[in-house]
């Protein structure tokens, strides 16, 4: 499980770096999506993996920490998500006014000259 | 508490003073005279206290934890300054009441002035060191503003910009300075410091230390070499050039070397720093006053020339320099406030203050004329006025120095020489404006101002006549608690009086009469701006150059380590990032942790594969084929969500789930307005060369990066779980939470403060995606419809109509009945959210997703006509839930956010269990809800406008 997950982050993270390297707005914002799915995982990933034990707390078995999966980093990446929307949705609202001023959908708002 | 008082005073008015209208002149000056003058009543009637107790205190903790307490100290010295500070400020007040004109903008003028006395009281009643230096930069604040008073005037800009950065760069200098001294002495407090004094001049840093302070009040003094800015900031007005620049700001840096003079004085670096700096500017400055053509630049180089000799007074490492300076610094803020106040009444009589135009005033202004003779009498040192009085002591210091050898002869020369131009630049002042020949070609008809205006500069007339035949009666008690404050147990016996008898500094002062005499006559025919033999060194060329040397070197800096184009910061970012953690591991090696790993379930490894497939795909098509993009990056968005309902995440999974759906509309709607591709690149066939090596760079770098993050991911999740603070949280989470999911209790309160500022953000980004969209144009080209919107059967938007028309129909019911059916699931996920997976996010999402389904199937139009959401409603009654929430705590006097519940049973409903969390989870709810739409109708919005406009557009 270990590694899949290490992997995946990897492909993720590597794909979206790759496409904010790219020159059009569409590209980056994709490539943003797509590393805030890595970053998320990696952060998640901080708790380590541990399948069945979702921390909403048992009467049952007590709330003995090995039992649940670590909360902490499940708490931030719930705000990350919400927040990378937020911030997916400004971007998006950026790129289309910045199409609109300069007429282009390169991050420069402007060709370059040797493309 | 009178200490308090004194300090707050000025810096209330001056918030008063901002606040009155622009045209009320008298009030304005009613406000600020009584200010100063309460203030100056306050300081003057705490003589008796400070002569009894020696030193008043009074200090409130700052930060205790760095040892720093807000301390006011109030010595004889103090006293003294305070009373200067405050006695002046309210004679210029009435000065400035009638010298302002009627259209300038008085209340900006009264207020920076006011907050400038506060500021410089500040530095003299400050009790510790770095406070003191915070107030001196407050005084070149105060002063930038004042000098750029008349803003629409090029010189004023700038002399307030050279000021300023001159002053500011030598307070920075001064704070590094006064913490080392701090560090040095044990403490910042003033006592504390002045007790070290053999501590302090033993410590190796010692002479860094005195650099750096001496660099701070050099600069603010105007001393040699950076003595140019104050001749620039005369483009202040007068009163301020008056109050400012010669009375009292320019003298803190004087003020701080006599106020530090127990600790950092009598060493030899001392004697050549700040003796040298003064005697370069006694002499220069009084040469180059000889030469000025303005009446304010005689006075501001001869201002230079007398804080040179204060300077160089203090320099000298003898008890009786330092009253010769103390008293000095306080008879020359007399006679030269009185004189910029008589160049002032000139410039504003005759519209003109060119000594070359002026001449022969004597007549049509006699009062101002005479006032103006007594006080460059008491500056050129004449006998039974009080500039002779100090300059005397002075002579005679220079006199009986305890210097070896050459030193002894060339120093009382060189005073003598100094004595000779303030003698001629005096004479030159006073002769060639009122007297010679009447001028005819004023701008105005000279005469008298009212007496209103004359009478500030007649009461520092009379004092200095008063000073000079009667010392010991009027000054001596006071000069005397000033030096014994300083000096302490050292104080030297002095005697103070108009005569001493003939002695070695009365033929100084006799030669340096006739000398200036002689050498105004001989200068007289000079009327050209030249200055002989000096005209090479300017300090004002020389800061202009180094300014746009730096700021041109600067600004290539930045070009270099920041170019305009995003994708090379990029490159760089990533570049770094996978060097700063590439060379650590290269160094040290990286080894798998050794945990017990989980088996690899087979679905899990194919969903994986799906959703790298995905990732990848994303990357590949991203530039033509955006919609495929879009639905591939759902893919790997759907694979990260099932990861989280796999790994024990459930509302990490629901919120992924419901985010992932509300994003893929958002981008949908965005994609309408993005460009064809570029029909330029289309027909290429071969891609350039540079581009693919491009492209094959960035697939190494993302692919290294990919798999680094992979690795140091493998390492972590191969590691022992480190508990961390976890354990607390699932510990006390239904104990104290009073509730059983554990994230959702850390969200909504244990980390309550956390989450209530992370949705005040979703809000603002909400609001400015809004306010963004109101101001947007799209490009002209993406204004029609789109082609498949003209191909099919277009959908009458009619708002009356039962259910869209077309094809939309079917999906419309369905829609529409799903509408009360999400309403409830959201609610569902709401309530349960405390103990189940759920929340406020996933239900606000689920909630704005039935409402968006609305918009997409019925159209705006339609939906809008039946269905009125107020988004910014929803924002701000969130908002308010969840501080509401919050607030309530404190009516129980618990800190905010703490959760209150109660338990309990009512009538028809049972046994019921009540929250404050929940009140604050249905404010993230309403907020979610309220954003989400928000965004999103805003950006639908923009088609139904694009279609509006171009019917008007045809029309134009």
């Amino acid at each position: 499980m270990e590694v899949v997950l290490a992997l995946a982050i990897g492909t993720l993270a590597g794909s979206g770096i790759y496409l904010l390297l790219r020159p059009r707005t569409f590209q980056l914002i994709m490539g943003l999506s797509l590393l805030g799915y890595a970053v998320n995982l990696f952060i998640f990933g901080m708790g380590r993996l541990q399948t069945g034990a979702p921390p909403v707390i048992d009467a049952v078995r007590g709330s003995d920490p090995a039992l649940y999966a670590d909360p902490v980093p499940q708490a931030l990446v719930l705000t990350a998500i919400v927040i990378g929307f937020a911030t997916t949705a400004l971007f998006l609202v950026v790129l289309l006014a910045s199409r609109g001023l300069s007429g282009t959908d390169h991050v420069d708002g402007r060709e370059a000259e040797n493309p | 508490m009178a200490l308090l008082s004194i300090l707050l005073l000025p810096f209330v008015g001056s918030l008063f003073a901002a606040l009155l209208p622009s045209n009320a002149r008298n009030a304005e000056a009613w406000l600020a005279g009584a200010v100063s003058l309460a203030a100056t009543v306050l300081v003057a009637s705490l003589y008796p206290q400070v002569m009894a107790e020696g030193v008043l205190r009074m200090s409130i903790p700052w930060a205790p934890a760095l040892g720093l307490d807000f301390s006011l100290r109030m010595d004889g010295f103090a006293w003294l300054f305070a009373l200067l500070v405050t006695g002046m400020g309210t004679l210029i007040v009435v000065y400035a009441r009638y010298y302002m004109a009627p259209t300038d903008p008085v209340p900006r003028f009264f207020s920076f002035f006011l907050a400038f006395m506060g500021a410089m009281l500040g530095i003299v009643l400050s009790g510790n060191l770095v406070q003191m230096a915070m107030f001196w930069e407050l005084t070149s604040l105060a002063s930038f503003m004042l000098i750029a008073y008349w803003h629409h005037r090029p010189d004023a800009r700038r002399g307030a910009r050279m000021a300023l950065v001159v002053t500011g760069t030598g307070g920075l200098a001064l704070l590094g300075g006064m913490l080392l001294l701090g560090h040095m002495a044990g403490g910042y407090d003033l006592d504390t410091v002045l007790a070290a004094a053999g501590t302090i001049q033993a410590h190796p840093w010692y002479p860094l230390t005195l650099g750096l302070i001496a660099l701070g009040a050099l600069t603010k003094s105007a001393q040699f070499p950076f003595h140019f800015w104050l001749p620039h900031a005369m483009a202040a007005p007068t009163p301020v050039s008056a109050y400012l620049h010669s009375a009292t700001m320019v003298k803190a840096g004087v003020f701080l070397l006599a106020r530090l003079w127990p600790v950092l004085a009598g060493t030899d670096a001392w004697f050549w720093i700040i003796g040298g700096a003064g005697l370069c500017t006694l002499v220069l400055a009084g040469y180059l006053a000889i030469f000025q053509q303005d009446m304010k630049g005689v006075l501001a180089y001869s201002t230079i020339s007398h804080l040179g000799l204060i300077t160089l007074l203090l320099g000298m490492n003898s008890p009786l320099a330092l009253v010769a300076a103390v008293f000095h610094l306080f008879n020359h803020a007399t006679f030269k406030a009185s004189l910029f106040m008589a160049a002032g009444i000139v410039d504003h009589e005759t519209g003109t203050r060119d000594l070359r135009r002026l001449s022969g005033l004597y007549r049509a202004m006699p009062i101002t004329a005479t006032l103006a003779m007594v006080a460059a009498a008491a500056m050129a040192g004449v006998p039974l006025l009080n500039g002779f009085l100090s300059k005397e002591m002075f002579f005679s210091e220079t006199v009986f120095l305890d210097r070896p050898g050459w030193q002894r002869v060339a120093l009382p020369l060189a005073a003598t020489v100094a004595g000779m131009f303030s003698v001629a630049y005096s004479l030159r002042f006073i002769h060639q404006v009122f007297f010679g020949p009447k001028t005819t070609d004023l701008p105005r008809e000279p005469h008298d101002p009212t007496r209103w205006m004359l009478l500030p500069s007649g009461l520092l007339v009379a004092a200095c006549v008063l000073v000079g035949i009667f010392p010991e009666i009027t000054v001596g008690p006071f000069l005397r608690a000033a030096t014994d404050s300083i000096l302490g147990a050292d104080a030297p016996e002095y005697n103070l009086a108009a005569w001493h008898g003939f002695n070695l500094p009365l033929v100084m002062s006799a030669a340096a009469l006739v000398g200036g005499t002689v050498l105004y006559r001989v200068f007289l025919w000079r009327t050209s701006e030249m200055v002989p033999l000096l005209e090479r060194i300017d300090g004002q060329r020389i800061f202009d150059a180094l300014q746009l040397a730096v700021t041109s070197r600067a600004t290539r800096l930045i070009e270099r380590l920041s170019p305009r184009r995003l994708q090379a910061q990029l490159l760089a970012l990533v570049g770094v990032a996978l060097g700063g953690a590439g060379l650590p591991i290269l160094a040290n090696g990286m080894a798998w942790g050794t945990r017990t790993t989980t088996a690899a379930d087979p679905v899990f490894v194919l969903l994986w594969i799906i959703g790298g497939v995905c990732a990848l795909a994303v990357a590949w098509q991203a530039k033509y084929h955006r919609l495929a993009a879009l639905i591939f990056a759902g893919g790997a968005g759907l694979a990260t969500s099932l990861t989280f309902v796999w790994l024990s995440a459930p509302d990490l999974a629901l919120t992924q789930l419901a985010v992932e759906v509300v994003t893929t509309v958002l981008i949908l709607l965005g994609l309408r307005w993005l460009p064809r591709r570029d029909e330029r690149y289309a027909g290429q066939r071969r891609v350039a060369v540079a581009a693919r090596l491009r492209r094959l760079r960035d697939v190494l770098l993302a692919g290294a990066t990919g798999l680094g993050l992979a690795g140091v991911a493998y390492a972590i999740l191969s590691r022992p779980r480190v508990d961390g603070i976890s354990p607390f949280f699932l510990e006390y989470s239904l104990p104290q939470g009073g509730g059983l999911n554990v994230v959702n209790v850390i969200l909504v309160d244990f980390r309550g403060f956390d989450t209530f500022g992370e949705i005040t953000v979703l809000g603002i980004v909400a609001l400015t995606v809004f306010a963004l969209l109101r101001r947007f144009r799209p490009a002209p080209e993406s204004e029609p419809l789109p082609s498949q919107q003209n191909e099919q059967d277009k959908p009458v938007a009619d708002p009356s109509a039962l259910l869209p028309a077309g094809y939309l129909a079917l999906p419309a019911v369905l829609v529409r009945l799903l509408l009360p059916l999400a309403m409830l699931v959201s609610l569902f996920f709401l309530l349960r959210g405390h103990n189940a997976p759920g929340g406020g996010f996933v239900g606000g999402l689920i909630l704005a997703t039935a409402l968006l389904l609305q918009y997409m199937v019925g159209g705006i139009v339609w939906v809008e006509a039946r269905l009125r959401i107020h988004p910014l409603l929803w924002i701000t009654l969130g908002l308010l839930a969840a501080a509401g929430a919050g607030l309530a705590a404190w009516l129980t006097g618990t800190p905010f956010l703490t959760s209150l519940a109660w338990h309990g049973e009512l009538p028809l409903l049972g046994e019921l269990h009540l929250s404050s969390v929940l009140l604050f989870d249905l404010g993230v709810y309403m907020l979610v809800v309220g954003a989400t739409v928000l965004m999103l109708i805003a950006i639908a919005h923009q088609s139904l406008r694009a279609q509006h406009r171009k019917p008007m557009g045809e029309v134009a």
